[in-house]
């Protein structure tokens, strides 16, 4: 399975220089195993796929985490969805009282966006998920709900023994930044349980987070302390804040592994790298 | 192992953060979480019982009407919660720590998440009149 970064700036796009480096695009990640292609999230870095061979693959997966706007930012304009009689499947969750489609409906619509999600010309497919586990070609996929303001899905994809579990926006500890003791309290924990690779949410750093809380990001605390519990073997931290320049975050890092020497690698997500499993 | 419903840990991080004693349980009616001030109705620390089974946390109570009479399950607000899954208020004596009865208000409600799954309940309970805490 190979994996491959297309966005990890959270929040908003940017094209300053100081983001160049890790990159400035919103969340998006594409899996691949041979034939089979899954993409996470939909920020602006869909459109750094390649729309030719999508367009002419047998059918597209687009998993959304949720739909605030930097998941969603790249799905209008990512074209294979204007090609006639393409099978387009799009996952994700739904409101408590509004669809999937509905949500949706509300971004491919005018003002907003000039074409209606009925008039899109490929086949659309709209999932709704909650707690589920489900099989797309060779990728078995396990979601659950985790913590981030409205309906938010982490996701867990297994292909042949390996594991990614990707949640790019999660606050696991809302107000401290000290897991609970037992696990099964712990959101999320058990979609990154023994994963070879977590991609996750690393907004905030430990001295930042007191004053945004309840913003639904996790603090450098959280997710190391969340990823050396889950016995993840590679942490990749995503979804960088765009307010910090990439210096600073490679600074961070510097500094996590300085002072937890934690048994697994930890690496920053970098735009536009690909990776096996 | 199965983690808990994300809507049963956030009640738990609410239930940490209330001056008010909170039980969380789950359909059974077994006892997933209370917190500080509920340890003190218990004269237990969530931190030496963990989790606990509704055999033994529910005969911690002995709650009784005004009269004196013992109480029926199927009266208290947190068991009519779990057989209906609807929110229930009530209120009834219990003897406290100290052999005092007092009186309290119990209002509980389910926990039906974005899945439409019944995963638990929780029960708030507060203390009535001017009465000192138990």
């Amino acid at each position: 399975m190979k994996f491959k970064f297309l966005g990890t700036r959270g929040s908003y796009p940017s094209q300053k220089e100081e983001h160049l480096s890790y990159g400035g695009n919103t969340s998006c990640v594409e899996l691949s195993n041979h034939q089979h292609r899954l993409i996470l999230d939909a920020g602006t870095g869909i459109l750094g796929l390649d729309f030719e061979l999508y367009a002419n693959l047998p059918r597209i997966d687009i998993l959304l985490t949720h739909l605030h706007m930097d998941h969603i930012q790249g799905l209008a304009f990512f074209k294979p969805l204007f090609k006639k009689n393409l099978e387009v499947h799009i996952w994700g969750p739904g409101g408590t009282s509004n669809s999937l489609r509905s949500h949706l409906n509300r971004y491919f619509s005018p003002p907003l966006f000039p074409v209606p999600i009925r008039e899109l010309p490929c086949q659309l497919h709209i999932h709704e998920i909650s707690n589920s586990t489900f099989t797309i070609g060779a990728f078995e996929i396990t979601t659950a709900f985790v913590i981030h303001p409205g309906p938010t899905l982490g996701y867990r994809i297994k292909n042949g023994a390996k594991v990614i579990t990707y949640i790019p926006d999660h606050e696991p500890m809302v107000g401290s930044q000290k897991l609970y003791n037992k696990d099964k309290w712990v959101s999320g924990f058990s979609l990154c349980k023994n994963a070879d690779v977590l991609i996750h949410d690393s907004m905030y750093t430990k001295e930042e987070y007191p004053s945004k809380i309840g913003w639904g990001h996790s603090s450098t605390e959280h997710v190391i302390q969340l990823a050396r519990r889950a016995g993840v073997k590679q942490l990749f931290l995503f979804h960088h804040n765009p307010e910090y320049p990439d210096n600073f975050l490679e600074q961070r890092l510097d500094r996590i592994r300085q002072n937890h020497h934690e048994p697994y690698d930890i690496l920053l997500a970098t735009q536009g790298m690909e990776y096996e499993l | 192992m199965a983690g808990s419903e994300i809507e049963i840990i956030l009640s738990r991080q609410l239930a940490d953060c209330l001056s008010v004693p909170v039980f969380i349980v789950d359909p059974k009616g077994n006892l997933l979480f209370y917190n500080e001030p509920a340890e003190e109705i218990l004269g237990k620390k969530y931190e030496d019982t963990g989790e606990m089974p509704v055999s033994e946390w529910s005969t911690m109570f002995t709650p009784k009407d005004k009269e004196g009479n013992l109480l029926p399950p199927e009266q208290l607000p947190l068991v009519k919660t779990l057989s209906q899954q609807k929110p229930a208020h009530g209120s009834f004596w219990i003897k406290s720590l100290n052999g005092q009865d007092y009186e309290i208000s119990v209002t509980a409600y389910p926990i039906i998440g974005r899945s439409k799954v019944f995963t638990g309940a929780v029960a708030i309970f507060w203390m009535n009149s001017d009465q000192d805490e138990v």
